[in-house]
């Protein structure tokens, strides 16, 4: 069931003048409301009234451990999992016998933002990102390396809870 | 040449250039209003970013569409398409020369070095053409406008131009009478149609709103549909003809019909606040009806400040237009045809009895055209208002779409 609000309308007769000075009064109401314009450079997303969701899906982010370093192991889910194939993933491992990327990269431009690299990580380490101002100058730069996305410290999403689907 | 005919044409020209310039900056401002107005009705902000408060928005506009490609149609009618935007633009412009604007000033009598020695009899009057048919002329040129617009779609060979110039000429044709019915009871009442005397009358009487509601009532809505104005842009129609009768317009050729449509708008408010609230009068004072035979600080105040009421009620009509823009759906066109014809005019043919009947018994009393004369008349409006807005207005007069199709649910 899907809930659509269905008006009613008067299908007999109804009046002019009266009608008329009735909706006057209703627009003018709005003439002094809150505006819902973002005025964006000056304003942004995260000034109260205009917030992005948590289930934001934006560029990602790779969650570090307390020594500044990457969470990832390298397992190779997320490039598995990757509907659009834009994660490059090339695992090495030290004398210790732990698994650490030696080249992890996403091209943000082939991502779909489906956040299925975030669901799929046993480490939690990716992440996709509440975020969305990414201007760059050159294509080249959307190619995030993990060093940049080590950097990154915008918020991470909390995607969608099938178990709580509204988010409540 | 005489200094009496100095005077005429370099007071003409200055009153002819100044309004002119008031005018072409009025529209620019008054598109502005619209836009932003538009935009805080609809709990936006709207165009905020050229120049302070966004005041320039309109004139990059202007020099954008200067640098636009002027698009010829195949088939279109060469001449009438390159005139049509003028015919629309120019009687909206006439139209206010015979509106006066402010209480006269005293006359002139001074040197300049060019010109020489330079008379005006007083008093100088405010307004550019002291036209003794007054309103007349007004009436004869807000129906020249149908031209331009019929023309405009008439000549781009187009069918939705095509379909929104005939809408116009048949509804701008249809509207005309309810005007010129609702301004009988103004002669009727003034018994003179300049301006000036209007205006003059009102000061004693009182304003013809008061005396003449459903006038007024019957004006204001068919200048609506004169101004081609939701809710009667039927001409226009975005949702159904594309634009309508400027749909094969571009560039500057199309600008000016927006700038037509707004001066006409202009024209219109200052028409109404003449006609039915004063003119340039200043409510509750006699100050402003001397008439000043010397310069002095006194006039020229005087001068300022009718000037300044004369815009105020101006401007707030612009806005009761722009307001009801934003507020009302387009009309169905039979039943902008249905109002016009089946109620507005049997409506004033009633008023028109009525309130010279009225008239007639008011005269044969002998009652001066005093404040008496005017509460008399306004004790006679009160029922028919009553009547109109609580009666005849009552859910009998708009007919909703018939509901053909029931959907089960």
């Amino acid at each position: 069931m899907i809930g659509v609000k269905v008006m009613r309308r008067p299908d007999r007769e109804v009046s002019y003048l009266r009608a008329t000075l009735k909706g006057m009064a209703v627009t003018f109401s709005h003439f002094f409301r809150r505006k819902a314009t973002m005025q964006y450079p000056e304003q942004t997303s995260q000034e109260g009234f205009w917030t992005l969701s948590p289930r934001w899906r934006g560029t990602h982010r790779m969650l570090t451990d307390e020594q500044g370093r990457a969470k990832c192991v390298a397992c190779g889910l997320c490039p598995q999992i990757c509907p659009a194939n834009c994660i490059k993933l090339v695992p090495g491992e030290d004398e210790e016998g732990h698994r650490y990327p030696l080249i992890y990269e996403i091209d943000e431009f082939r991502c779909v933002f489906c956040g299925y690299c975030q669901e799929v990580c046993p480490e939690e380490a990716i992440h996709v990102g509440v975020h969305y101002e990414n201007s760059e100058y050159d294509r080249q730069r959307f190619v995030y390396d993990l060093e940049r996305l080590c950097a990154q410290t915008h918020p991470v999403s909390s995607l969608w809870d099938p178990a709580d689907p509204k988010g409540e | 040449m005489s200094p009496e005919l100095k005077g005429l044409l370099l007071v003409s020209a200055f009153k002819a250039v100044g309004l002119f310039a008031a005018l072409m900056v009025g529209v620019i401002m008054v598109v502005w209003v619209e836009r932003r107005g538009a935009a805080m009705l609809q709990d936006r902000l709207g165009p905020n970013r050229v120049g302070p408060l966004g005041l320039l928005q309109n004139i990059a506009d202007g020099f954008k569409n200067f640098f636009k490609e002027e698009v010829m149609p195949s088939g279109a009618d060469r001449g009438l398409f390159q005139l049509a935007p003028l015919l629309s633009f120019v009687p909206a412009f006439l139209m206010f020369a015979v509106i006066p604007y402010g209480a006269p000033l005293p006359g002139l009598d001074f040197t300049l070095p060019l010109l020489g020695h330079v008379v005006y009899e007083g008093p100088l009057t405010m307004v550019v053409a002291d036209l003794p048919i007054g309103f007349l002329f007004i009436i004869a040129f807000s129906s020249l406008a149908v031209y331009g617009i019929t023309l405009a779609g008439w000549s781009a060979n187009s069918k939705y131009a095509l379909l929104g110039g005939l809408r116009a000429s048949a509804q701008m044709v249809s509207y005309e009478l309810a005007i010129g019915l609702s301004l009988i009871v103004v002669l009727l009442i003034a018994g003179n149609v300049p301006l000036g005397d209007i205006v003059a009358f009102q000061q004693q009487t009182g304003w013809f709103v008061f005396l003449a509601t459903v006038a007024y009532l019957m004006f204001h809505i068919a200048a609506f549909a004169e101004t081609n104005r939701l809710p009667f842009d039927l001409p226009e129609a975005e949702a159904e003809l594309v634009a309508g009768y400027h749909a094969e317009y571009s560039a500057m050729k199309y600008a000016i019909f927006p700038l037509a449509e707004y001066a006409a708008l202009i024209t219109m408010s200052a028409f109404i606040s003449t006609l039915f609230f004063g003119g340039w009068d200043i409510p509750f004072t006699a100050w402003d009806e001397q008439v000043a035979t010397a310069w002095s600080f006194e006039a020229v105040l005087r001068g300022a400040l009718t000037n300044a009421v004369f815009l105020l009620k101006t401007l707030f009509f612009v806005w009761v237009f722009i307001w009801v823009r934003w507020t009302l759906p387009r009309f169905r066109y039979d039943q902008l045809m249905f109002l016009g014809w089946k109620v507005l005019l049997p409506v004033a043919l009633v008023y028109i009895v009525v309130i010279a009947t009225a008239i007639l018994l008011l005269e044969r009393a002998g009652v001066p055209h005093d404040l008496r004369y005017g509460f008399v008349l306004f004790l006679v409006n009160v029922p028919l208002v009553v009547l109109l807005v609580w009666g005849l207005d009552r859910r009998r007069v708009l007919k909703g779409t018939p509901r053909r199709v029931r959907v089960e649910a």
